[in-house]
């Protein structure tokens, strides 16, 4: 190493981070592509030109990535008094800029008002939505804009990488890791310093670091909006794993489904190597490093390990059998580190704060914290970040404002098609990677996917099956028949040609395809059954035995009616009706021809008075 | 007006752009669809040529990710994500909507070229389920009875 470099790194950080000048007052709009979806780029060209109109050029507006509270957007948070703004339009800004902007005053109709309180709540970290997060990863999105590397300098970006290299040996990166208790984010809960020193131990050369953003499973973006809000974190992240374990040459493996990802990790990584924090001689010392991007091209599979490498090999995304793992010969059979988006963005917060404060947050067994995605049938729709031990009633009532529209919970899947069903009784427990996997889910990339009393289990079990039946590479037999025979099952209890024995089979099949599979794709696919079995026995035995499907959703084991005393005859259905099954007189009740209706539930979205019964 | 360049030699650029290598296999095909909208065979033989790999690999890897189309695909992509967080809110009832206003299944494109239906597992906007994306721009919070108002605003603006 080259002796200098213990001054030259911080030295040559600092002059890069001063040539970008102080903070400012500044406005941050959500451009994350939950908020471009409802419209907030126009927002934010509206907040620009309004600015310059109104001569108010010391104000910046900063396009970030994902601030978490999507079903809000577009949002707006003004600073440095942190006013939180929810759906925007184009026609708020000039008021916003006038009053807000100009004056601190706040703008009434655009505040979050508490729904059980109806008190108004101004800042963002008074939204119950946020008051109980803790986030140390996911809470520097609002800060910056993710297109610009100085942005990134400001909050302190890169100051960790600069310790690393100058301050500590690779094999003192690895133990402070280690110390920290950081553990893999993308499912499996792997100690990420386990694996670093075993790439760092292991012969080959070269050795690969790569950072996995084949978020696959539905129902979580949090990796997404990692690489969209802040891809300088994870590619420092990176950065240091690679000095620690001795590797020149990095991979980010990124979803197909996810271009604005791509699009702004492209821009980070050219902007790293222009400032010289990636490419030759990094910040001076003698360790070079540079990021290739990988795009996948849409298979689930490419998520598991060898299956990745397959994939940025150019070829079919198969697994292998791991007799000798990643860490000796992962990517062209070298060692490789591979951990997930996520996992290098708590990197550089262990290094800058140190393990002991690291390790300080969480459980026992799971240190720092993780972000979920808060979706399905919850009020507050969005991804939170939180302490590791949190109770998922927490999680859910406080942060999640509950279920909408008055139903009842009924279940909350985790861990994405590897995961499981956790019932009401088990709201109370503390969510780490060892109590979700107890009560048969796990922790997966951090999906929960909220369901409530119209939600059926068995609906649910068979199409995450059918999900796995598409998404099995096909390679061992014990997952792609078998995944094939569970989900015909499935099909046929939810099509009411459900048998005596049904369930037996299922738990049956379960075990032999968890044992007998060659990835952790089979071993885990019998999850959602097993689970939902386990939980949900007599929703299955109602389609078995009675043909009838309680929370109304399979189509086979339900009839649509009108009640005749709720309609009034308005004609809504009518015309969305796309069967002709709905006829009437103006103004009378509407009646439903059964032969004809397919149960799309055009009319149930439709009707205003809730007049559709479903049965 | 300049020449129209021929599937093969386009196809070589692409090839080059990637250094020749088998290893950008996908970034290959990737970029050959996004020229041509899937990927011709005369594409893929000229792609294996060049790259020095037998045309089995490169189509191993056309069809064994779902992203690659072997047929051409319509003018506008209509994309319905069936991730967990849309398909408790609704999806399939939006894929029905879909299926029946287009007269299409997913995989399948409209006779006269506009349309094409597809499914994606998740795009990661599930805040905003039932999410339907049609070529680039997202529609959240989707129900059945805006399915036709939007089909028929592309119609129109295509026309």
């Amino acid at each position: 190493m080259n002796e200098n470099s213990d001054i030259q790194a911080h030295e040559i950080l600092d002059n890069l981070t001063l040539f970008y000048g102080p903070k400012k007052k500044f406005v941050a709009i959500c451009a994350g592509t939950g908020c471009r979806a409802s419209g907030s780029l126009k927002v934010k060209e509206a907040l620009e030109a309004e600015l310059k109109k109104q001569n108010m050029n010391d104000v910046d507006v900063l396009a970030t990535g994902c601030l978490g509270f999507c079903e809000k957007g577009p949002m707006v948070v003004i600073h440095p008094d942190k006013y939180f703004y929810q759906h925007v339009k184009v026609e708020d800004v000039p008021e916003i800029v006038s009053k807000t902007v100009a004056n601190g005053e706040v703008i009434s109709r655009l505040v979050y008002r508490h729904p059980e309180t109806k008190k108004t709540l101004y800042r963002e970290d008074d939204l119950p939505f946020y008051k109980k997060q803790h986030r140390i990863v996911f809470g520097q999105n609002g800060m910056l804009d993710p297109s610009k590397i100085e942005a990134y300098f400001n909050i302190n970006g890169y100051q960790a990488l600069a310790k690393a290299l100058s301050e500590m040996t690779p094999d003192q990166v690895i133990s402070e890791v280690k110390k920290a208790g950081l553990r893999g984010r993308g499912g499996g809960g792997f100690h990420a310093a386990v694996k670093w020193e075993g790439v760092r131990r292991a012969h080959g050369d070269p050795k690969y670091v790569i950072a996995n953003g084949d978020e696959g499973d539905p129902g979580a973006y949090m990796d997404r909006s990692l690489m969209e809000g802040n891809p300088h974190s994870v590619i420092e992240g990176m950065i240091i794993g690679a000095y620690a374990v001795g590797s020149n040459q990095g991979y980010i493996y990124v979803r197909n489904e996810y271009p604005l990802a791509v699009e702004h990790l492209t821009i980070a990584i050219a902007a790293a190597r222009e400032n010289g924090l990636l490419g030759k001689n990094i910040l001076g010392t003698d360790f070079s490093f540079d990021i290739h991007i990988n795009k996948g091209a849409g298979a689930f599979v490419c998520g598991e390990s060898s299956a990745l490498f397959a994939s940025i090999e150019g070829r079919a995304g198969e697994p292998r059998a791991k007799y000798v793992h990643a860490v000796e010969k992962g990517l062209y059979d070298k060692p490789t580190v591979l951990n997930n988006v996520e996992t290098w963005a708590n990197v550089p917060l262990i290094i800058n704060k140190g393990a002991d404060w690291y390790a300080s947050i969480g459980t026992e067994g799971s240190k720092g914290t993780k972000i979920f995605s808060l979706v399905g049938k919850i009020n507050n729709t969005g991804l939170i970040e939180v302490p590791m031990g949190t109770t998922l009633y927490e999680i859910i009532y406080d942060m999640g404002g509950g279920i909408p529209n008055g139903r009842k919970f009924k279940a909350v899947q985790t861990g994405g098609p590897s995961g499981g069903c956790i019932p009401e009784s088990l709201l109370d427990i503390p969510v780490d990677f060892d109590k979700l996997y107890e009560v048969g889910s796990m922790m997966g990339s951090g999906g929960m996917i909220v369901m409530d009393d119209t939600s059926c289990m068995v609906d649910v079990a068979r199409y995450f099956l059918e999900f796995l039946k598409e998404e099995s590479c096909g390679k061992c037999v014990p997952c792609r028949e078998g995944i094939r025979r569970m989900s015909d099952i499935l099909e046929d209890i939810c099509a009411g040609r459900g048998k005596e024995g049904d369930i037996e089979l299922l738990e049956t099949m379960g075990a032999a395809i968890a044992d007998g599979s060659l990835c952790a794709l089979g071993g885990s696919a019998p999850n959602p059954v097993l689970s939902t079995i386990r939980y949900f026995r007599e929703e299955y035995e109602t389609h078995i035995k009675e043909h009838r499907c309680p929370a109304g959703v399979c189509k086979a084991l339900i009839t649509y009616s009108i009640d005749a005393e709720k309609c009034t005859g308005c004609g809504v259905c009518v015309k969305v009706c796309a069967t002709q099954a709905i006829t009437g007189e103006k103004k009378k009740a509407h009646v439903i021809d059964k032969d004809k209706c397919t149960r799309c539930g055009a009319c149930i979205q439709s009707c205003k008075f809730d007049a559709i019964n479903v049965k | 007006m300049t020449k129209p360049i021929s599937v093969a030699s386009k196809t070589k650029q692409i090839v080059k752009k990637h250094g020749n290598s088998k290893s950008a296999m996908i970034a290959v095909l990737q970029d050959i669809q996004e020229a041509f909208n899937y990927l011709p065979k005369e594409a893929l033989k000229t792609a294996a040529k060049a790259m020095n790999v037998p045309m089995s690999r490169v189509y191993e890897a056309a069809t064994f990710y779902t992203a690659f189309s072997l047929k051409p695909r319509g003018k506008h992509i209509v994309k319905i994500c069936k991730g967990t967080a849309c398909h408790v809110r609704g999806a399939s009832i939006l894929q029905d909507r879909f299926e029946t206003t287009l007269g299409i299944k997913p995989g399948q494109t409209t006779t006269d070229g506009k349309f094409s239906l597809e499914t994606v597992n998740c795009v990661g906007a599930c805040a905003l389920g039932p999410v339907v994306v049609i070529d680039t721009d997202y529609h959240g919070q989707l129900t059945v009875n805006k399915v036709d108002k939007i089909i028929k605003k592309i119609n129109e603006e295509g026309a």
